[in-house]
C-alpha cells in the first residue's frame, strides 16, 4: 500500500508496529501523495466520512431513548423531542444529518461523473461507491419508517409493494418483508434492527472504497495519471486534511442552518401524523433526495415496468465504467461531454422536481422525457461520444502548462469556468 | 498409473460429498434465519373478523380491519349495480363479471388496497365513480374494477361468507 518504507523512530514503536503495523498506515495516510491542483469538489469524501461517523454517533443515542413498537414509536420520538436533554438537537442532527448526506454523496457522484473518476483503473471504487450508495438509500428509507408517521407508514407500504410487481414470488417476498400481511409492528422492528445495522457496513464498505482509492491514487480536475510522488503531489497531511477541514467548516455552517433555523423544511408535516392503515394521505412523497427516482417509477404506466426502469437507473451506473470507453476521464478536455453532463445534472433535478408533483399532465410529459433521456444519456450519448468525439490535447503533467510558457493554458481556464 | 488415478476418484468423491453435506447443512442452518421473517403464528391467528353490516344504508360503505389492512363493505344502490353489470369485457384490463365479484349483488366487499403499490383508494371518487386511488391516479369502477391508471389488476376480493343476514366473516 505505502510508495515508501517506514521505521517508527522509538524502540517500543517498531516493536509494536512489527506486530501490527498501525504506524505504518498512519504514516501512508499522512504522506500519501495528492495530486496538487484538487478543487474544492474533492472534499467531498472527507464530508462524507464525517456525515458518516455524525449519524452512527447520534444514532447510538436515539436508540437509547426510542421504542421500537408499532404503538409506542410515534410517541417515544414525540419523547425525545420533548423531554430527552437536548433530545430535539440529536434528532434534527439525524433527521437533517440524512439530507446533508445525500446532498454530499450527489455532489461527490457529479464530481466523479464530470471528471471521469469512474474510468480505469477506478472502476472497483466506483462500484464499492454505488453499492454504499445503494445502502444508503435503504437505510435512510428504513430509518424514516421509524417514526411511524403517515409518511413512514404510507412510505413503507409503497416502497414494499415495489417487490409485489415480481412475477409470481412477488407476494411473498412483500409478505415476507412485512412479516404479516401488511405494514405493521413485525415490519417496525426489523426495520430497526436493519436501520441500526447498515450503518456499520457503509462503514466496512467505506473503508474498501478508501482502501481501493489508494492503490491508484486520486483523480485529480485534469484527469490525467500523475507519478507519484513527485512534482504533481503533495503530502495528505497538512495540504489536504486543512482544505478538507475549512471545507466541512463551511458544509457544517449550512448544516447547522438548517438544524437550527428550518429543521423540518425537508420532512413533510404528515409525517407528524401517526401512523393510520385506514387513511392514505392525498399526496404521498418520498424524502427529497429519492424524488428522481419515483419519477421514473410513476413515468411508466404499468407496474412491473415501472420497477425495473427505477431499479435499473441505479443499476446502469454500476456498468457506468464499461458504458463510456473514452480515454479521456476528464470532461475539461471532452467539449461534448462537458455539455451532456450539465444536461444529465438538469434532468435529474427537473425529474427530482416533478416526483414531488402530482403524476398528471405536464407533470407526467416531463417526467416521460426525464426518464428518456435519463437512459439515452447512458446508454445512447456516453457510448457514442466515446467514439465520435474529439477531445482536446492533454497536458503531459500537472506542473507543465504552468512551467513551460503556458502553452495549454486555455484548459486551465477553462477548467476554472466550469469547476 | 491407474493406482494414482484411483486415488484421484475417490479424493474428488470426498471432495463432492463434503461439498454437498456442507451445503445441505448450511442450507438448513440459514432456513430459520430466512424464515422467521414470515408471518408468526400470533399474526396468522388474527385471520377473521365478523363484521355487522345491518347499520348501513344503500350507497354507503364501511371500512373495517382485516389482517392490518382495510377491507371495503359497500352496500351498493341498484344504479351502481346495473353500471357495473353492463360494462362489457372487452373494456376491462383486467376482465372479470362483476356476477364473480361479489355473492350477493348488493354487497360489493373487497380490500381497500390499490393493486399498484397499496394505497387505500378514496370511495366515490374517479373517472367510473368508483373508487380512486391519490397515490399514482388509479380509476376503479363500482365492482373495484381497475379502469384507467397505473394499477395492474382489480381490488382483491378476500375470502369471506355471509354468516346471517347482518353479518359478514371476512378470513
Amino acid at each position: 500500500m505505502s510508495d515508501h518504507t517506514y521505521t517508527p523512530k522509538s524502540k517500543f514503536g517498531k516493536w509494536f508496529n512489527d506486530r501490527l503495523p498501525l504506524l505504518s498506515l498512519a504514516s501512508h495516510l499522512t504522506d500519501y501523495p495528492t495530486p496538487k491542483n484538487l478543487n474544492y469538489w474533492w472534499t467531498f469524501g472527507g464530508i462524507l466520512t464525517f456525515c458518516l461517523l455524525s449519524q452512527i454517533i447520534t444514532g447510538l443515542v436515539l436508540a437509547m431513548h426510542y421504542v421500537a413498537h408499532a404503538d409506542l414509536a410515534f410517541n417515544s420520538v414525540e419523547h425525545i423531542m420533548r423531554d430527552v436533554n437536548y433530545g430535539w438537537l440529536i434528532r434534527y442532527i439525524h433527521s437533517n444529518g440524512a439530507s446533508m448526506f445525500f446532498l454530499a454523496v450527489y455532489i461527490h457522484i457529479f464530481r466523479s461523473l464530470f471528471y471521469g473518476s469512474y474510468k480505469s483503473p477506478r472502476e472497483v471504487i466506483w462500484i464499492l461507491g454505488m453499492i454504499i450508495y445503494l445502502l444508503m438509500m435503504a437505510t435512510a428509507f428504513m430509518g424514516y419508517v421509524l417514526p411511524w408517521g403517515q409518511m413512514s407508514f404510507w412510505g413503507a407500504t409503497v416502497i414494499t409493494n415495489l417487490f409485489s410487481a415480481i412475477p409470481l414470488v412477488g407476494e411473498s417476498i412483500t409478505t415476507w418483508l412485512w412479516g404479516g400481511y401488511s405494514v405493521d409492528n413485525p415490519t417496525l422492528t426489523r426495520f430497526f434492527s436493519l436501520h441500526y445495522l447498515f450503518p456499520f457496513l457503509i462503514l466496512g464498505l467505506v473503508i474498501l472504497h478508501i482502501w481501493a482509492l489508494h492503490v491508484p491514487g486520486n483523480n485529480n480536475p485534469i484527469g490525467i495519471d500523475v507519478k507519484k510522488p513527485s512534482k504533481d503531489t503533495v503530502p495528505f497531511h497538512p495540504y489536504i486534511t486543512i482544505k478538507d477541514l475549512f471545507a466541512l467548516l463551511i458544509f457544517l455552517i449550512i448544516f447547522s442552518g438548517f438544524i437550527f433555523f428550518a429543521p423540518n423544511v425537508l420532512g413533510h408535516s404528515d409525517n407528524y401524523i401517526q401512523a393510520n392503515p385506514l387513511v392514505t394521505p392525498k399526496h404521498i412523497v418520498p424524502e427529497w433526495y429519492l424524488l428522481p427516482f419515483y419519477a421514473i417509477l410513476r413515468s411508466v404506466p404499468d407496474k412491473l415496468g415501472g420497477v425495473i426502469l427505477m431499479f435499473g437507473s441505479i443499476f446502469i451506473l454500476m456498468v457506468l465504467p464499461w458504458l463510456d470507453s473514452s480515454k479521456v476521464r476528464s470532461s475539461v478536455f471532452r467539449p461534448l461531454n462537458k455539455i451532456f453532463f450539465w444536461v444529465l445534472v438538469v434532468d435529474v433535478l427537473a425529474l427530482g422536481y416533478v416526483g414531488a408533483m402530482p403524476a398528471e399532465g405536464l407533470y407526467l410529459f416531463v417526467a416521460r422525457v426525464g426518464t428518456i433521456y435519463y437512459f439515452a444519456h447512458f446508454l445512447v450519448v456516453l457510448p457514442l461520444l466515446s467514439r465520435i468525439e474529439k477531445t482536446q490535447p492533454l497536458p503531459l503533467s500537472i506542473t507543465e502548462p504552468v512551467l513551460t510558457g503556458m502553452p495549454k493554458a486555455e484548459f486551465i481556464k477553462s477548467d476554472k469556468r466550469d469547476v | 498409473m491407474s493406482d494414482s488415478e484411483k486415488k484421484n476418484n475417490r479424493r474428488d468423491f470426498l471432495f463432492t460429498a463434503s461439498y454437498t453435506v456442507g451445503a445441505v447443512g448450511l442450507g438448513a442452518t440459514i432456513w430459520p434465519f430466512i424464515d422467521q421473517m414470515n408471518p408468526d403464528s400470533s399474526v396468522k391467528a388474527l385471520a377473521t373478523t365478523e363484521v355487522d353490516i345491518s347499520q348501513i344504508e344503500p350507497g354507503k360503505s364501511i371500512t373495517v380491519l382485516w389482517r392490518g389492512k382495510p377491507v371495503f363493505i359497500k352496500r351498493r344502490t341498484d344504479s351502481e349495480i346495473s353500471e357495473a353489470q353492463s360494462v362489457s369485457l372487452d373494456d376491462l384490463k383486467h376482465p372479470e363479471k362483476d356476477e364473480d365479484r361479489v355473492k350477493k349483488a348488493e354487497w360489493l366487499v373487497m380490500m381497500g388496497i390499490c393493486s399498484h403499490l397499496g394505497c387505500v383508494p378514496l370511495s366515490d371518487k374517479g373517472e367510473y365513480n368508483g373508487w380512486f386511488c391519490p397515490c399514482h391516479g388509479s380509476h376503479y369502477d363500482t365492482s373495484g374494477r381497475i379502469r384507467k391508471g397505473p394499477a395492474p389488476t382489480n381490488m382483491e376480493i378476500p375470502k369471506y361468507a355471509f354468516v346471517d343476514e347482518n353479518t359478514i366473516r371476512i378470513g
